[in-house]
């Protein structure tokens, strides 16, 4: 019998569930993670935040021991992802945005044949499934064939699968990519249950308002990189403090409500769609002020308000551009759940 | 011990996960059993009555141990179609981040072929004496016959493994099987005896292509017609195959999941 590697493990390293050091990744001539540090506390929820093809999935399955990195070294719950791999993966579960789960069995099926893969037995994998199915709200669908199953009802099963043998840390890769909201918010629960339980989570996702209410700390990763770390308050500490929105009455006027505001804002302003992003000093009277100049400058205005910055502020401070997602909308404030606080100032002509 | 417990068990719960699977989609399971049955039908009915076969007391002996050879090639086409599904869908990456045997998604894969093979070979065996086939060889050769038919299949799933892991979609694996399938058989002496031929092809049908010698040693073995080396070499054929397909697609599996 081998000694357990955890053993040797130094106590420092074992207060981390997830620690990287310079994980560097190549895929022929493109530099996929170029020297990436995470640090996940045991029990807490790291949030990998980026826009596609920033390296997330990469840095997943590297950590998931799917992939082996090119330089660099990582340790999951104190077994190293490379040398310890075997071991480890009794440790981890992976749920992702592909919902690896087989289309021509049933959902019961799907999580029995994954606790007999982790060699619980015929019997505890059977009873585990059906405690799973009862869990993630499958019981009626737990005899249908997964094909039959929404988007949905496929993730929640995907997550049970990863759940089945009780890891102490679990992987999610962009859980709730492609999801309808309903489904996403069932989803987040889930996961927040696991994370109340004592689940260590890595989850990788390019909606921000998924990092504000999932993750205790969020890392930025962009081109390989990380590119800042902290807990959603300190990112956002980092753009500043509150923002004048504006929606113009007619988009050809940006460049002149940017004039127009150019002595009242801190730092740069950003025009989008109509939209025009202006970061304040300080919020009294800034709305006065704002309108006033608006109104000089011939400028005709739909709608304004102030507000806090969000995490697509941070992302574009960071990274100069507004954070990528698959519609093209600004997922982030879609539903008004990025944290923003609207002070509406009516109809300002 | 319990590393090697595990891969049997590991191997057995993926073969029984693949075929869990084949009623669930009757269309697959139609395209196995009917279409070699409608070979059956068409040589039989259409061509046989105009094709010479000196030596064979019928065209449905001479046949049918073409059409089986054909059949058992076909089989492994499912691990073909499963394997670039799973690939597709990350199954494969949930295999990959469990605690299991590394092997046992392609060996329980390629056993559950076995499973298939046996029953579309009952089927081919059925709908032969349905039209006439006789075994003219004693019981202990034919079933030396079905079990050389097994390997043969088993085989023919190692070389659909490598196929499913290379080609990015189902509809090129199924171009691929029918590439590779369909002009080896009909230029070999599996439907027609070869010396009609013409002198190139004629070569290349008795004496390179091993589904000739496939074809010919089950005739031996089921008909009891002289057999000259082809068993062995039939043999041979499909343990080289099983060693040479198997390298590639388990070097394939590597890699092809590492990236």
């Amino acid at each position: 019998m081998a000694q357990d590697p955890r053993a040797t493990a130094s106590d420092v390293v074992s207060q981390a569930a997830i620690q990287a050091v310079s994980l560097e990744k190549s895929y022929g001539h493109v530099r996929a993670l170029c020297g990436v540090d995470l640090r996940v506390a045991a029990g807490t929820v790291l949030g990998l935040l980026g826009p596609n093809g920033a390296g997330k999935t990469t840095v997943v399955r590297i950590l998931s021991t799917l992939l082996a990195p090119d330089a660099g070294s990582a340790q999951v719950t104190g077994l190293d992802v490379v040398r310890d791999a075997s071991t480890l993966r009794a440790e981890i579960g992976l749920a992702g945005q592909y919902a690896a789960v087989d289309e021509n069995l049933t959902g019961r099926e799907n999580l029995e044949m994954v606790g007999r893969l982790y060699h619980l037995g015929r019997r505890p994998a059977r009873k585990r499934a059906r405690e799973l199915l009862e869990r993630f709200d499958l019981v009626d669908a737990g005899p249908r064939l997964v094909r039959t199953y929404s988007g949905g009802m496929r993730r929640r099963l995907d997550l049970a699968a990863a759940l089945v043998a009780h890891p102490p840390v679990l992987f999610l890769d962009e859980p709730t990519a492609g999801l309808d909201p309903r489904s996403r918010i069932s989803l987040w629960e889930m996961v927040e249950d696991r994370v109340a339980a004592g689940t260590t989570v890595l989850l990788t996702t390019q909606y921000l308002d998924e990092a504000d209410r999932l993750a205790d700390r969020i890392a930025v990763i962009d081109h390989g990189r990380v590119i800042a770390e902290g807990t959603s308050d300190e990112l956002k500490r980092q753009v500043g403090g509150e923002r004048v929105e504006i929606v113009l009455g007619a988009q050809d006027q940006a460049e002149a409500a940017v004039w127009a505001l150019a002595e009242l804002a801190q730092g740069p302003c950003s025009a989008r769609d109509g939209v025009i992003d202006v970061p304040i000093r300080r919020r009294e009277g800034a709305i006065v002020e704002a309108v006033h100049r608006l109104d000089e400058a011939g400028v005709v205005v739909h709608d304004l308000a102030v507000r806090r910055p969000t995490l697509d502020d941070v992302f574009l401070a960071l990274t100069g551009r507004a954070a990528e997602h698959e519609n093209g909308r600004d997922v982030g404030r879609q539903d008004g759940a990025a944290g923003g606080e609207h002070v509406r100032a009516g109809d300002v002509r | 011990m319990t590393a090697l417990r595990h891969a049997v068990g590991d191997t057995l719960m993926l073969a029984e996960r693949s075929l869990k699977r084949i009623p669930r989609n009757p269309e697959l399971l139609t395209a196995f059993t009917l279409q070699p049955i409608m070979f059956v039908l068409v040589f039989v009915y259409v061509f046989g009555g105009a094709i010479q076969t000196p030596g064979f007391g019928s065209y449905e002996d001479f046949l049918m141990p073409g059409i089986i050879v054909q059949t058992m090639a076909f089989g492994g086409y499912v691990t073909a179609l499963s394997l670039v599904e799973d690939m597709h869908r990350g199954l494969i990456d949930r295999f990959r981040s469990l605690p299991m045997a590394r092997s046992a998604v392609l060996s329980g894969r390629t056993l559950a072929d076995i499973v298939t093979s046996c029953l579309s070979l009952a089927i081919m065996i059925v709908v032969g004496l349905l039209v006439g086939f006789s075994f003219s060889a004693p019981p202990a050769q034919v079933a030396a016959g079905i079990g050389l038919m097994l390997l043969f299949g088993y085989a023919f799933s190692w070389i659909f493994a490598w196929i499913g892991l290379v080609v990015s979609t189902p509809e090129a694996a199924n171009s691929f099987a029918v590439m590779i399938i369909f002009p080896l058989t009909f230029a070999s002496s599996a439907f027609v005896p070869p010396e009609t031929m013409p002198a190139g092809l004629r070569t290349f049908a008795t004496d390179i292509n091993p589904f000739s010698t496939m074809v010919d040693a089950l005739r031996a073995l089921f008909l009891d017609s002289p057999a000259g080396n082809d068993v062995w070499g039939a043999i041979a054929w499909c343990v080289g195959l099983i060693v040479v397909f198997g390298s590639l697609s388990v070097a394939r599996y590597r890699r092809a999941v590492s990236t």
